[in-house]
């Protein structure tokens, strides 16, 4: 920490193009050194298992209603969407393949894990941020509790369990609100629409990107509570650890899904 | 009542001192130095808490006491010096072991660092629950004993954002005092409180030295408190120590700045 604060004073003279560089990198390897110490503390115990529940409890109560809610609307549009272009190219019957697939393999993970990075990255990061800057994380330590283990190893671990669970509620939403909207066009049975939806769907097709969902949950944990966790500077400190907490955890969610979806396809096809 | 006590004190020290001459000093700071970017906060000190006794650190705002009760539990590392806790040097100890003597130390910040998620008992409890083995039962008990001798067990269901400041401050105390320290190190134990408040406090800091013969550190802007916890005081300036000794050493000085800061106040 010591050497990193020295090299940025060194970097004065340079450019401002310069001093970003360094800070990006900076960021990067405190970021590293955050995630080994998560790694350390995350597999020797104690083990803050009561802790582990109340986060796991908080982030599924708090983020489920809008996870559900966007995976409905997503369905809904994905639905009117493709219904228009398929009829233009005459198959129609392939609407509830196309809806069924769409939201399993990609829109069903992603969007929750951005619904959940709005709502879960901007309250951790806030929640660890105001604790920093109000000396409450000194004060753990103070009481011989190792905050990593305590605050941080429960939160990324809940993250990483939990999207898996809320990408099938954000599915299942999808799947039903995606019938509603093309029973309203045009009246088909649940029964037809799920047979026709999955019939050709296999274990390939679902289980990869739901599960590519904890990559998501662990970004999203790892970035708020580091932001969280080096806030400075008072309440302006603790904003800055909430919206970068966001910003980064969905820009970092974009990114990683361009790479999974590729390794997903190369391995699973 | 505090000047029956302030009498007293002298021959206690000595007592105290010769008592525990076997055992290492509860703190001995050496040439400790601090320093945050570009500014010196601390140079160069040396002090020497011995078992049984209780320092006084006094200083004008942004000296960098609080930097030094921080740096004794390892919070801060400092930039150079050396300092001991109950003989380990905890500048360079490895989490567990500077665990084990943060257990023994019970710590009160200077705006208290309550856990704003938990209410009043639970703050009280966590360093229980986190580090004894009592039963539900026997926490509950301790914990509640342990606000009503801060006079807060009527409060300990709320939440640290629905207590006023000294509220806050005496909750802190409570929770510092959880784990049976051997060592106190108070950051202001009472400032923000009112005149009856404040002198309570001061008598139940006086019983547990006396009861459990502890050592502690207290730092405050109030030199009637400190003059009536205290067996000795320190007085920094500039990130020095300026002048240490009894309360009656120090009224003796003649150095302007430490004239000025006995009466000022
Ligand atoms: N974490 C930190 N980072 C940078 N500077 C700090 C930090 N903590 C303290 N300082 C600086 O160290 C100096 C001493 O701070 P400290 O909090 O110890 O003062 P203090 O003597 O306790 O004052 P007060 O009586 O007002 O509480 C201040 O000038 C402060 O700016
Ligand atoms: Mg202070």
């Amino acid at each position: 920490m010591a050497n990193s604060a020295t090299s940025i004073n060194r970097t004065g003279s340079l450019s401002a193009t310069g001093d970003v560089v360094v800070k990006f990198f900076e960021w990067f390897g405190n970021l590293g050194i955050f995630c080994a110490q998560w790694v350390r503390t995350a597999f020797t115990p104690p083990y803050e298992l009561r802790e582990f529940v109340h986060q796991f409890d908080e982030l599924g109560s708090k983020s489920l209603p809008l996870v559900a809610l966007a995976g409905a609307a997503t369905g809904i549009v994905i639905t009117l969407s493709t219904r228009d272009s398929l009829i233009r190219f005459g198959a129609k019957s392939l609407l509830p393949a196309v809806v069924v697939f769409s939201i399993l393999k990609e829109s069903g993970p992603i969007i929750t894990a951005l619904v959940v990075s709005g709502r879960a990255a901007a309250g951790i990061g806030a929640e660890l941020g105001a604790m920093k800057v109000t000396e409450q994380i000194d004060a753990m330590e103070a009481s011989a509790v190792n905050p990593y283990k305590f605050l941080v190893t429960t939160r990324v671990l809940a993250c990483m369990l939990m999207l898996p669970l809320l990408t099938l509620v954000s599915d299942f939403f999808g799947i039903l609100m995606g019938w509603i909207a093309s029973t309203a066009a045009e009246p088909i049975s649940l029964r037809l629409f799920i047979h026709n939806g999955f019939k050709d769907v296999t274990f390939h097709d679902f289980l990869p990107p739901t599960l590519k969902t904890i990559v998501f949950g662990l970004l999203i944990g790892m970035i708020s509570c580091f932001q969280g966790m080096r806030a400075s500077g008072g309440t302006e400190g603790v904003e800055r650890a909430a919206t970068n907490s966001v910003v980064l955890a969905s820009l970092f969610i974009i990114l990683a899904d361009v790479l999974l979806v590729r390794l997903i396809l190369v391995f699973f096809s | 009542m505090t000047k029956q006590m302030l009498d007293k004190q002298p021959r206690e020290v000595s007592s105290k001192k010769t008592k525990s001459k076997s055992l290492p000093p509860a703190i001995q700071v050496e040439s400790l130095s601090k320093s945050f970017g570009e500014q010196t906060v601390l140079k160069r000190i040396s002090l020497e808490i011995t078992q049984g006794e209780t320092l006084a650190v006094l200083g004008r705002s942004g000296t960098g006491k609080s930097v030094l009760l921080k740096l004794i539990i390892g919070l801060h590392k400092p930039d150079a010096g050396s300092i001991r806790v109950n003989g380990a040097e905890v500048t360079n100890l490895p989490p567990k072991e500077l665990n084990e003597v943060r257990k023994k130390v019970g710590f009160l910040f200077q705006q208290a660092a309550l856990y704003d998620s938990l209410t009043v008992e639970e703050n009280v409890a966590f360093p229980l629950r986190r580090h004894s083995k009592m039963s539900d039962g026997e926490r509950n008990k301790r914990v509640h004993d342990l606000l009503a001798s801060v006079g807060m067990d009527q409060d300990a269901h709320k939440l640290p954002a629905q207590l006023s400041g000294g509220m806050q401050k005496r909750v802190g105390l409570a929770r510092a005092l959880a784990l049976d320290p051997e060592i106190l190190l108070f950051d202001e134990p009472t400032a923000g409180l009112d005149p009856i408040t404040a002198a309570e406090t001061d008598d139940l800091i006086l019983r547990l030295q006396k009861e459990r013969h502890l050592a502690s550190v207290v730092v405050t802007h109030d030199i009637h408190g400190a003059r009536a916890v205290s067996d000795r005081l320190a007085l920094l300036r500039d990130g020095e120590i300026l002048i240490e000794g009894t309360f009656e050493d120090l009224r003796k000085s003649r150095d302007p700045f430490v004239v000025q800061f006995l009466n000022g106040s």
